[in-house]
């Protein structure tokens, strides 16, 4: 079923060898490093796109493609550009517009590429407790203040939390020191099951909720508000910057991101297991 | 729910936490009865910083290794992190203390007499080792349980520098953390069951071994 990729050489295993009893020089018959660095790509990505699935699929295509090997290592967006501004990671896929324009300013990255969207939508629990269900977004966000109902915040600077808090600055809300505001400290889906146990609302990208629904007591309360856009890009870490970036590995893993069949495959990503795409490229509305 | 995948993730952390204790052992081993034997200047406070580490938090371990191996960290260039490699050398961090301080405990348990008696029957000071540990092959495989029990179940240092990739770091433990986060409690339950399972085997057949007394 799941093709396994070649076995994970013994090489490390001996290396690891080498260093523990600390004597570099037995191993000087391996192969240096650096040959093994251009043949491997840091991908630092967001978490809903590991929890939605989607890089399970692209990245073995993409490796079999380029007979590249691909480190993805899903985090934060936050933790994501905060590794790209040390040179730890050669590529980005993020959803912080605001982070990502001063990761570029500061000249961390070469391009910023926009790959696909889609909409964070607002989940509580069926019985709506705080009556939000339709109303816009701000409106939500009052009177769930107002009835002090329990909301969980991704609180890791993730993207979305990123857009939680400004969300609710533009609600005119100051949530952080109060009881009813919880933060999770985790990823996605791990605070949607947060939220779910314990019936409160959370905003939450829609492909993370639409993924782990069926295991989840909620349902979405407020959509479509144009507020909630979620746009991913693609960021190139800057090889001027930081020499050991493999920036070649980088920008055949964009090319292959932006190409027509990677884009016509992500359009129809998860329509037929969950009866709904959960990502829209980015030219669409 | 047994496929190939779960068969390569169990495989791999035995693999890494395999082979870290039993670089551990290489360096626990010689190093604990260092401590228990000698009586050097300095060495209660070795001991001491051997206990502490009996106690390391692998989260800790796991922050040092990986600013030690990040490219932006001193030995960025070894492109070491987020490889097995890379878990085999926080795990040893983890586990050597542990196999240190319990071969110290176990050596020191020892009746001071039978050293004499070893060195009065004309022992050298290797056959007296040697004996040493035959003698206390009980706590020593002991030792060994417990520092493998440490590696195998430990996530924050696997999580930390391995970066949980999939077919390339992820481990059992690991596993189930990323497979609760999406809410797939059947799948992470079944992995539980398995590190358990697992877990239980190798220290029966250890525990088989120390009760049976088989000589060294």
């Amino acid at each position: 079923m799941i093709p396994l990729p070649q076995r994970q050489r013994p090489l490390s295993f001996i290396l690891a060898f080498c260093l523990a009893i600390n004597n570099l020089s037995a191993c000087s018959a391996l192969p240096s490093p650096a040959s093994a660095e251009r043949s491997t790509l840091i991908l630092a990505t967001t978490t809903s796109l590991q929890d939605s699935g989607l890089l399970d699929i692209l990245v073995p295509r993409f490796e079999a493609q380029s007979g590249l090997t691909v480190k993805t290592i899903a985090v934060g967006s936050g933790q994501a550009l905060k590794l790209g501004s040390e040179g730890n990671a050669d590529i980005l896929l993020t959803h912080d517009p605001e982070e990502e324009i001063a990761f570029m300013q500061n000249g961390y990255g070469v391009e910023r590429i926009p790959l696909m969207a889609n909409q964070f939508v607002l989940v509580g629990p069926s019985s709506d407790p705080a009556q939000v269900k339709g109303t816009s977004i701000y409106v939500a966000l009052q009177k769930i203040a107002q009835t002090q109902a329990t909301f969980i915040s991704r609180g890791d600077q993730s993207g979305t939390h990123k857009i939680e808090k400004a969300l609710w600055v533009k609600a005119g809300i100051q949530p952080a020191q109060e009881p009813w505001y919880l933060e999770s400290g985790q990823g996605m889906a791990a605070t949607l099951t947060i939220a779910s146990e314990k019936g409160a609302y959370t905003l939450t990208d829609r492909a993370t909720f639409v993924v782990t629904r069926a295991q989840q007591n909620l349902v979405i309360l407020v959509e479509g508000d144009p507020e909630l856009l979620n746009v991913y890009h693609i960021i190139l870490v800057n090889p001027q910057r930081f020499p050991q970036v493999n920036f070649t590995a980088a920008k055949a893993f964009a090319r292959f991101l932006t190409s027509p069949q990677t884009k016509a495959f992500i359009r129809q990503f998860g329509q037929a297991e969950y009866g709904e795409p959960l990502f829209m490229l980015n030219s669409e509305p | 729910m047994f496929d190939r995948e779960v068969f390569q993730i169990t495989l791999l952390s035995l693999q890494i936490s395999g082979l870290a204790t039993l670089l551990s052992l290489l360096i626990g081993l010689p190093f604990g009865t260092l401590l228990a034997l000698s009586n050097f200047r300095g060495r209660s406070f070795l001991l001491s910083l051997v206990n502490t580490g009996m106690g390391l938090p692998p989260v800790v371990v796991g922050l040092f290794v990986a600013m030690l191996l990040w490219r932006s960290g001193p030995l960025g260039k070894l492109n070491l992190i987020y490889t097995p490699t890379a878990i085999v050398i926080a795990q040893v961090i983890i586990a050597a203390p542990v196999v240190s301080g319990l071969t110290t405990a176990a050596l020191q348990s020892l009746d001071p007499r039978y050293r004499l008696q070893l060195l009065g029957l004309g022992a050298s000071r290797w056959q007296m080792i040697w004996e040493l540990w035959r003698e206390a092959r009980l706590p020593l495989l002991a030792a060994l349980m417990a520092g493998f029990g440490a590696v195998i179940s430990e996530i924050g240092a696997s999580m930390m520098v391995g970066g949980n990739i999939r077919f390339q770091t992820r481990v059992l433990t690991t596993a189930i953390v990323l497979e609760t986060g999406k809410g797939n409690f059947g799948m992470a339950s079944g992995l539980a069951l398995l590190l358990l399972v697992i877990t239980f085997l190798i220290n029966w057949v250890l525990t088989h071994l120390q009760q049976k007394g088989v000589r060294l």
